[in-house]
């Protein structure tokens, strides 16, 4: 275990706040003449390969109550299971594809939507192929330390039911916490619940 | 097929330095904490990975605060610096080609926002957000304008501290941080219930820009220097270790 002094210590984290906007989506604010657009709001900048899917849902209180301030960012594989990373040394990657997506929920309804594609499967250290997975970071007024979490699709039970994260890692029954849910053709549902019975699992990785 | 595992495996964050989820002295975390534990699991590629910016997406204005909102021949109002330093990992190996954005409020403490109540008046010549991309040492520098402290609803009368925050993202998406900068011999500092979230005076004095007087432009403006650090990554830091000295 290596130790590092207090002076090189990760820098200590502290909220975002309630206008993390005007930093990370100034165009979302209405400041529409500093950036050309707001980073993140646009995954497929081409034709893409693979299915493509909108992800959305809402992320809620300890009090049942949408938060209509918070900012997520996902980090996905393209449908091949590439990372669009220089550090992805495994193959080419989409290259339509950023897989990093930003978004400010909805200030009226806390609504937030990712446009994006179904990832591919991943493997983890050990070389197993896990199943199709999108990481999750929610920073917000509140919350000190973005959240991290990973979501999984209902609709991928074989590849679910064999991945080792969904089955040994975490408790079984909180492991649907981490599905996003299939309404549709290409459309799913994906609540965060900060607390209560419904508490979505986040990770410390 | 074996699996090709790249450079990874990130210090573990220290969750004892960092705010606990819930501190109640600030209200907004008291319903929106998780309860349950973080769980954890050896790091993959999905965590080792992140987004890259090159630096083609900066504008020529983008770090710049006091210019990148103002009209023509406008500047935005308040007490000119400069806010810079260096973006190093925790083996102190600086972090080139990183993404670093910021935002704060006006030099009277109002943000440019749709829900901001607060009386003070807005600058039309300041909007408050700016964004750059460390050089191939680390570094990075912003101009703006030192931002007010401002009350809050809270306790009765809180008043944050002025301050900056910050959006970093370095080469791994483990790495994800925000944080916020305080400004040297503010008094407001030790009294603020966000800073107090923090249980290590070390930790607060790590998020204080310190006046550098080296570094300032006269007759134009002061310089705050403030270094970030991010997680370390342990592989490569070996790696270099055996091959270097």
């Amino acid at each position: 275990m290596i130790q590092i002094s207090d002076n090189f210590k990760e820098s200590p984290s502290q909220t975002a706040g309630p206008y993390v906007h005007i930093g990370c989506t100034p165009n979302f604010t209405g400041m529409k003449n500093i950036y050309k657009s707001d980073l993140g709001s646009l995954m497929k900048v081409g034709p893409v390969k693979g299915e493509e899917i909108t992800l959305k849902g809402t992320i809620f209180d300890g009090n049942g109550e949408p938060l209509k301030d918070a900012m997520l960012e996902i980090w996905q594989a393209d449908s091949t299971g590439m990372y669009n990373s220089p550090k992805e040394i495994r193959g080419k990657p989409d290259p339509n594809f950023t897989g990093w997506g930003r978004c400010a929920v909805n200030l009226k309804t806390g609504l937030y939507k990712f446009d994006t594609v179904k990832p591919g499967r991943v493997p983890n250290r050990e070389g197993t192929l896990q199943a199709p997975h999108i990481t999750f970071w929610i920073v917000a007024r509140g919350i000190n330390v973005g959240l991290q979490t990973r979501v999984y699709f209902s609709d991928e039970i074989t590849y679910n039911s064999s991945d080792p994260i969904l089955t040994e890692i975490v408790e079984p029954k909180r492991a649907k916490t981490l599905l996003a849910l299939r309404q549709g053709k290409g459309l799913y549902k994906f609540d965060i619940h900060l607390q209560g019975q419904q508490e979505t699992i986040f990770f410390d990785i | 097929m074996k699996s090709q595992t790249p450079a990874g495996s990130y210090l573990k964050r220290d969750r004892s330095w960092h705010p606990k989820a819930l501190s109640s002295p600030y209200k907004s975390s008291i319903f929106r904490s998780p309860q349950s534990k973080l769980i954890s699991f050896p790091a993959t590629l999905s965590e080792e990975t992140g987004p890259v910016f090159g630096q083609d997406l900066i504008g020529k204005l983008d770090n710049n605060l006091i210019h990148n909102y103002a009209k023509q021949g406008h500047t935005a109002i308040g007490s000119r610096i400069i806010v810079f330093g260096r973006l190093i990992d925790e083996f102190e190996r600086p972090i080139p080609n990183s993404l670093i954005e910021i935002w704060q409020a006006n030099s009277g403490g109002r943000y440019r926002h749709i829900n901001e109540t607060y009386l003070a008046a807005l600058d039309p010549n300041f909007g408050g957000c700016g964004r750059t991309i460390t050089d191939e040492n680390g570094n990075y520098e912003f101009a703006t304008i030192m931002p007010g402290p401002y009350p809050w609803p809270n306790g009765p009368n809180d008043w944050r501290p002025a301050h900056i925050h910050f959006s970093i993202f370095g080469d791994a998406f483990s790495q994800r941080l925000i944080t916020q900068m305080y400004f040297e011999g503010d008094p407001l500092i030790q009294k603020c219930p966000i800073v107090s979230t923090l249980k290590s005076k070390t930790a607060v004095q790590r998020l204080t820009g310190i006046l550098d007087m080296a570094k300032t432009v006269p007759m134009d403006s002061l310089a705050y220097k403030f270094d970030i650090v991010i997680r370390g990554n342990q592989q490569t830091f070996f790696e270099n270790k055996t091959e270097g000295s």
